[in-house]
């Protein structure tokens, strides 16, 4: 961990920070953002200035996608290889993920406030957002109770797996069961692309590229962090050992 | 010895235990005729309500119900370092999740099987004609329940807060199976065609078979100490 050492004296003129990078990158295109959200972008002629909320609901809610997404991918790789490294991958995307998530919900439920008149209804898209935001918090809970060893890794990898395919098919039962049982008022959340001004798509694409950047910052910062707290764990354990080992640090033979 | 073999000596130790000791399929028999009558305290349903209210009554107690047997599955298999040693055994452990599985599937239809009747007498809703469509439905609910149900029995035996996790993972995770179960359910009741079943029907099958699948993939990662 000879890095740390440079890290902690900043960035030297050799190595490129690129986490500070990233941060900075998001920090201008998000205030590039908000500005194309709040003063280019048109007023909406029937939600008002309320579809602005548009602006944050779509890129919190495509970066939750992305982050369970990401959790999907690394969950699959922890299991097939055991290696630390994607455990702390679909660990930090978890936590990033639910938080993106819970972001979009709150923001949607202010939105259909205005549009819809009420905070919540159960059109298949809101339920299927609402039950993936459960799995994923039920996936942190796992990991909260934690297990011998590496077990809750294992728990929460399979689960992330589970929850991930688990999302298209609740979203296909709850439009099968709506479908036969439709709403009195049609509600539809705003679909983008067809029927939206050029103005609007930009301010949209910029505030996704933004909460992209942000996710991607958030989530090299959380993984180094739990990089850390596993070398200073292994640490920790070596000091306490009378013996030299040399094993690597936060690997699973640490339980015996 | 054969794969169906294997499992089915892995099934005959469960019924085994279950016949001598009687714990699991009687608390869970109890529990889900508890929790019919609360329902009707509840609700107390009219005619017309209870053909509407019966399919998420009937699902909600088979789901909580079944919650109350996966918790116990392992359980056992814990406490008498039975796990260990099938941890140690050179099976497959697809085939000790099949044999769970199944167990823990014949426990669920037996009390399929009692609380339906129940429950349609408790509400006062005529099965007579339906009862082929809805033991089907019946089963193949119950097989997704239990797909997903054995891999978490097995996750919940092993982490710190045990039982209570167990019914936290299940149920958002069976939800499609649940949905759609209800929804084939009453669209039975209703006394619709066939060809309006028919979906929720086909639809169950896929999440049947896609649970399986998954289950039987993962449950290798989980059974490891």
């Amino acid at each position: 961990m000879a890095t740390t050492v440079t890290e902690r004296a900043g960035p030297t003129s050799r190595t490129v920070d690129w986490r500070g990078l990233l941060v900075g990158a998001g920090g201008l295109i998000g205030v590039l953002g908000l500005y194309l959200a709040l003063l280019y972008a048109p007023e909406e002629a029937t939600m008002s200035h309320a579809q602005r909320i548009f602006y944050v609901h779509v890129p919190a809610a495509w970066t939750g996608f992305l982050a369970f997404a990401v959790v999907f991918a690394a969950s699959i790789g922890f299991l097939w290889t055991r290696r630390r490294a994607f455990d702390l991958a679909a660990h930090a995307s978890t936590e990033i993920g639910v938080v993106f998530t819970t972001l979009a919900i709150l923001s949607g439920a202010v939105w259909g406030r205005s549009a819809w008149g009420t905070w919540w209804t159960w059109d298949p898209r809101l339920t299927t957002t609402f039950m993936l935001w459960f799995i994923y918090v039920v996936v942190l809970m796992v990991r909260a109770a934690g297990g011998s060893g590496g077990q809750s890794a294992r728990f929460a990898a399979a689960l992330g797996i589970i929850g991930f395919l688990d999302i298209p098919l609740i979203h296909l039962s709850v439009v099968w069961w709506r479908s036969l049982h439709p709403l009195p008022v049609v509600v539809r959340p705003e679909g983008f692309g067809s029927g939206l001004p050029p103005e609007m798509l930009t301010a949209l694409l910029v505030n996704v590229a933004a909460f992209t950047a942000l996710y991607a910052a958030l989530f090299s910062i959380r993984r180094a962090q739990m990089a850390a707290q596993d070398a200073l764990a292994a640490l920790r354990e070596a000091a306490r050992r009378p013996a030299m080992r040399r094993d690597r640090p936060g690997m699973e033979e640490g339980k015996r | 010895m054969s794969t169906l073999g294997v499992v089915r000596l892995l099934v005959w130790k469960d019924l085994i235990l279950e016949l001598r000791s009687r714990e699991i399929l009687t608390a869970m028999t109890v529990f889900a005729m508890l929790v019919a009558v609360m329902f009707n305290f509840a609700f107390s349903p009219s005619a017309q309500d209870a053909r509407r209210l019966l399919p998420g009554m009937l699902w909600i107690t088979l789901a909580f119900a079944s919650t109350l047997g996966l918790s116990r599955s392992f359980v056992l298999e814990r406490d008498q370092q039975c796990l260990e040693a099938l941890r140690l055994s050179v099976l497959d452990p697809g085939l000790i999740y099949a044999g769970k599985l199944l167990s823990n599937l014949l426990a669920l239809l037996v009390v399929g099987a009692l609380l339906l009747p129940a429950l349609a007498v408790i509400a006062g809703v005529p099965l007579g004609p339906q009862l082929g469509p809805l033991a089907a439905v019946l089963a193949l609910g119950s097989v997704g329940l239990v797909a997903v149900g054995t891999v978490f029995s097995v996750m919940s035996v092993s982490t710190r807060s045990r039982e209570v996790l167990l019914p936290i993972l299940l149920l958002p995770l069976a939800a499609p199976v649940l949905i759609s179960a209800v929804r084939a359910t009453l669209t039975i009741l209703a006394g619709r065609p066939w060809a309006d079943i028919l979906p929720g029907v086909r639809l169950l099958v896929a999440f049947d078979a896609i649970f399986l699948t998954v289950g039987y993939l993962v449950f290798e990662h989980l059974l490891e100490e």
